[in-house]
């Protein structure tokens, strides 16, 4: 009995963060439109859009696994276009990382549309008076006032995709190398006898994982927080 | 050249103005809530009104019957804000240079160091906005409208966040706008007082529409012009300084009448607008003798507009220009007081505040008051 994460719990261990670090790249640039979208934009369907963006944070996580399964399984409406141009994400660590970013996707928006609500407009409104249209606007003034809640909310997302387990092991299963993430991991070895150590040593790296990442997200935001606020 | 005309609609307030700025500052002049403001985001481009065409240079900014529409950034502006709105999280050189980026023809290096050296911010240069006083604040803030090279520059109550000193230092900067910038300037404003200093042109609002345009010293020297109460009635006198004097007056030249002013910044030689506020002006039918004040200008009144409550306002035409002094009603009939009656302008120096005196163009390198 070691209490040493052996080569599976390692295996698992990479593979959470492949993942993890797919999902908050890939959903990133979704959450800064969704979150700027429901700041700043007045259109039809807001309503619609917000109660959208933040299902995934309040249905049962099974149910969102399913649902995902349903769409994105290889006879789901976009599952089978997507398995036409040879994109498989049912049970592949693709789709673990799907439905790591659909999970942490509402914590990201939030983190992101506080960040943009604390913005004054009148600051964007003076940029497009001295000639920078929309998109430069948005680039040199909105984005760097952002960064803190930008980096906030990746981290935040990062941590909970780390953690996810109901709507992946729905979606994706429990495939030692492929699908089995960190939290599958914890719970296959909880099922095996004598594999409590491993649990235990997988659980540590979480705690270590998820307070690093905090840390970090600490330090990066005071820094950023001082250069945006100009003193 | 800019010319204005719109009308809107915002619920039971209607505004209706036409109007036209030329060169130099043009001051938007009303009390709050005569539609100042509308007017100068109308112009920006940060609303759109339901009629009418602003155009700059004959190029048309919004037309409501053709559709256009330029948005703010499309039309070529440097606009000052009341509160700066500086961006935090650039120095101040970055914002300086904030437009720059955008301008179709650069702003070359010389002229940037020119206006940097014109509003002093050379020192400020490294710093944030979160370092400066609220006065460097707003230099850095019409420093970055100017070096947009815009074709028309708007400021909107610019020194109304300012306390007295911040103000004073700030104005001989827009002097110095009026006086050298190319492009015409709109400047919203309540106070008399500054009005008086930096106006060329005189737009005078009063509920949405415009009451009275035109040159600043004829506009201000209209008594039934009034839009912020009848303090705000003062003519405006140009002077030239002729002396400073040892115990801290300053001895001016109106037209061969000699004016004493507390100490003014101007040098010996330059020519200079002083306010006298219609309340402060005495009148005396006999050439007044062993009194305090210092200031007496012989002239004959031009006319008597009286208004509502005991007061009065007699316009006085001296050498220098018309006075205009308010009295009361009774004193007016007790001196007899008709058009052509010759009489005497009294002020006291003391009642001439430094922001009631201004520089022109060639005075405007004196380093301002701290």
């Amino acid at each position: 009995m070691s209490w040493l994460p052996g080569p599976e719990a390692l295996e698992a261990l990479s593979l959470s963060l492949k993942v993890s670090a797919w999902a908050t790249a890939g959903s990133l640039p979704f959450a800064l439109l969704a979150a700027h979208a429901l700041a700043r934009w007045r259109f039809p369907g807001r309503g619609l859009l917000n109660g959208l963006v933040h299902l995934p944070l309040v249905l049962p996580p099974v149910v969102t696994g399913w649902l995902l399964l349903m769409v994105f399984g290889t006879r789901g409406p976009v599952g089978s276009l997507l398995a036409e141009v040879g994109v498989v994400l049912a049970f592949r660590w693709t789709g673990a990382a799907l439905a790591a970013a659909v999970m942490a996707f509402p914590l990201m928006v939030r983190a992101i549309r506080l960040s943009i609500d604390a913005v004054d407009p009148k600051l964007e409104q003076a940029a497009g008076t001295l000639g920078a249209s929309r998109p430069w606007v948005f680039a040199t003034v909105t984005l760097p006032l952002i960064l803190p809640g930008i980096v906030a909310g990746a981290v935040l997302a990062f941590a909970k995709a780390m953690g996810e387990f109901g709507a992946t092991i729905t979606f994706v299963s429990n495939i030692p190398g492929e699908t089995r993430t960190l939290p599958s991991a914890i719970y296959a070895f909880l099922q095996t006898p004598g594999g409590e150590s491993q649990a235990l040593a997988l659980a540590g790296v979480s705690v270590a994982v998820a307070m690093g990442a905090l840390l970090v997200s600490e330090l990066v935001a005071v820094r950023v927080a001082a250069r945006v606020r100009g003193a | 050249m800019l010319s204005v005309a719109i009308r809107h609609r915002f619920g039971a307030f209607a505004l209706d103005a036409a109007f036209e700025a030329p060169p130099g500052i043009t001051v938007l002049f009303g009390r709050s809530g005569s539609g100042k403001s509308t007017i100068v985001n109308a112009v920006a481009g940060l609303f759109a009104p339901d009629a009418g065409r602003i155009e700059v240079d004959g190029r048309a900014l919004f037309d409501a019957a053709a559709g256009v529409n330029l948005p703010p950034h499309r039309r070529r502006l440097g606009y000052v804000f009341q509160e700066g709105r500086l961006f935090p999280h650039l120095s101040v050189r970055r914002n300086l240079l904030y437009g720059r980026w955008f301008a179709p023809r650069k702003v070359p290096r010389a002229e940037i160091d020119r206006v940097v050296e014109m509003l002093g911010l050379g020192p400020l240069l490294e710093r944030r906005p979160g370092a400066l006083s609220g006065g460097e604040k707003q230099r850095v803030a019409i420093g970055r409208a100017l070096l947009a090279s815009p074709r028309l520059i708007l400021a909107d109550e610019p020194l109304a966040a300012l306390d007295e000193a911040r103000k004073a230092e700030i104005l001989p900067y827009f002097e110095r706008l009026r006086d050298e910038a190319a492009a015409p300037v709109l400047y919203v404003s309540h106070s008399a007082a500054e009005v008086a200093r930096l106006a060329t042109t005189v737009v005078a609002l009063q509920a949405g529409r415009v009451i009275r345009q035109g040159p600043a010293a004829e506009v201000l020297g209209d008594p039934s012009v009034a839009p912020t109460g009848v303090r705000g009635v003062g003519a405006v006198l140009e002077a030239r300084v002729a002396a400073h004097h040892a115990d801290g007056l300053s001895e001016l030249d109106a037209a061969g009448d000699r004016l004493f002013l507390p100490k003014v910044l101007q040098p010996v030689g330059a020519t200079v607008r002083v306010r006298m506020a219609a309340s402060e002006v005495m009148l005396s039918l006999e050439p007044p003798r062993a009194i305090s004040a210092l200031n007496i200008l012989p002239g004959t009144v031009e006319a008597i507009h009286d208004g509502q409550g005991p007061g009065t306002i007699v316009s006085v035409r001296t050498r220098a220009g018309t006075v205009l002094a308010r009295v009361t009603r009774r004193s007016a009939e007790a001196l007899a007081l008709a058009p052509g009656l010759p009489v005497h302008a009294i002020v006291k120096t003391v009642a001439i505040a430094p922001e009631d005196v201004g520089g022109e163009a060639h005075a405007a390198h004196q380093e301002p008051a701290r």
